[in-house]
């Protein structure tokens, strides 16, 4: 498992573990019944707070990528190769809401936006 | 469990007084103790010690009533005060010799582990430390009779930065198993964004919010927009500066509406310090 913090992002620390574990999962870098980090350990090991690391992993439980043994920790569920996709879009779409008012706030019309998108991608 | 519950502690000076201070902090977790020179936070941490005789009020200490069992904890407590000015002619080594003996649970191998990781020598006066020196050897003081609860004034006041960043490793390392809890406090911040679970922060002797640090943050919004802007919201901020571009201030998250076109933004700890305590100075 691979993740990056940064400090000075805006976004929430919790959010950036979230996102980052969610991609390596829904990419299958990280596979089915992959064992993660016990909480305070990962938050010993990344310098960030324990109930930072509680939060992300709840947020990864709550959308079904991981699942809690009691006693044993906690691991990435089993998805099929459907749900993966659909979690992935689902996820994607999140962010381009979120990116889709800011081109609205310029006033472009979808024809710019995928002009723009096909010049940077 | 509660590792510490502090309710409604007065204590009242000629020139300052306590008021009905009252925090919680669940055992294994990391708290921040901010507040400005002189908010009230040695008075708060004394008085948790019985360092300072409490108006009124009570604390618990992993369960236990502090009043009545307090010999009893002083033994699961370690406290920091930074300095040591007591017996400045004496070797650390007759010192702690002395500091041992009150303690059951003493673990030398542990006390000389940390002299080895702050590079204290045995055999110097206190007088001969530094300010940083001191302030690792009260810590390792601290931290060598198996305390379950630390205590900690300014434990990070007079350390240099990597001295600092080693302490909070330590800090966290000393939470992982879930068993200890720290209180500590601080005026640096950024000590505090990373490892601090909870954040209390006292203001003239009250606490303004005592709360889950992300929770905590998320109070507030920095706001920054025009100047006609600032008269429709005035009343509702925190307090505000203004320059010849426009105004920036702090304001509860509940007081904003963000559907007003004024910029806002996350602020950080010593955002919301720095506000609060322009809040005076504009009622002057």
């Amino acid at each position: 498992m691979n993740i990056a913090i940064s400090n000075t992002s805006e976004k929430p620390i919790y959010q950036q573990l979230f996102e980052q574990i969610s991609a390596q999962i829904l990419k299958g870098e990280l596979e089915s019944a992959y064992c993660l980090p016990p909480i305070r350990q990962a938050a010993t090991e990344l310098r960030v707070s324990i109930i930072t690391v509680k939060k992300a992993w709840e947020e990864l439980e709550r959308h079904g990528l991981i699942y809690t043994v009691t006693g044993k920790g906690c691991f990435v569920t089993e998805l099929s190769s459907d749900d993966m996709l659909q979690k992935r879009n689902d996820m994607i779409r999140m962010q381009m809401i979120i990116d889709t008012s800011y081109y609205k706030s310029f006033g472009l019309t979808i024809e710019e936006v995928f002009e723009l998108l096909k010049e940077v991608y | 469990m509660l590792a510490l519950d502090i309710k409604n502690l007065n204590k009242k000076y000629e020139h300052f007084q306590l008021k009905d201070v009252s925090f919680q902090l669940e055992k294994g977790y990391i708290m921040g103790f901010i507040g400005a020179n002189g908010a009230g936070k040695t008075t708060t941490i004394k008085s948790i010690l019985n360092l300072v005789r409490m108006d009124s009020g009570e604390i618990c200490i992993l369960g236990k009533n502090m009043a009545e069992h307090e010999v009893e904890l002083k033994q699961e407590i370690g406290s920091a005060f930074g300095d040591i000015n007591f017996y400045t002619r004496s070797k650390i080594k007759t010192l702690t010799n002395v500091i041992k003996t009150f303690y059951r649970n003493w673990d030398d191998e542990t006390y000389h582990k940390y002299l080895k990781k702050f590079n204290l020598i045995e055999d110097k006066k206190i007088a001969e430390l530094s300010t940083g020196m001191r302030v690792k050897y009260s810590l390792a003081l601290a931290l060598s009779h198996g305390a379950k609860v630390l205590i900690l004034d300014e434990p990070t006041s007079g350390l240099d930065p990597a001295a600092r960043d080693n302490l909070l490793d330590i800090f966290q390392e000393l939470v992982e198993e879930g068993e200890i809890s720290i209180l500590f406090s601080t005026h640096i911040t950024s000590d505090l964004e990373k490892c601090a679970d909870y954040i209390t922060y006292i203001h003239h002797g009250q606490i303004i919010n005592s709360a889950e640090k992300e929770e905590f943050i998320d109070t507030y919004r920095l706001l920054n927009g025009k100047k006609e802007q600032l008269d429709m919201i005035k009343d509702k901020l925190v307090s505000y500066k203004t320059n010849s571009f426009g105004f920036t201030g702090l304001i509860h998250t509940k007081d904003f509406d963000p559907s007003t076109d004024i910029k806002s933004a996350v602020p950080n700890l010593e955002e919301i310090m720095i506000y609060f305590s322009k809040k005076e100075g504009m009622y002057v």
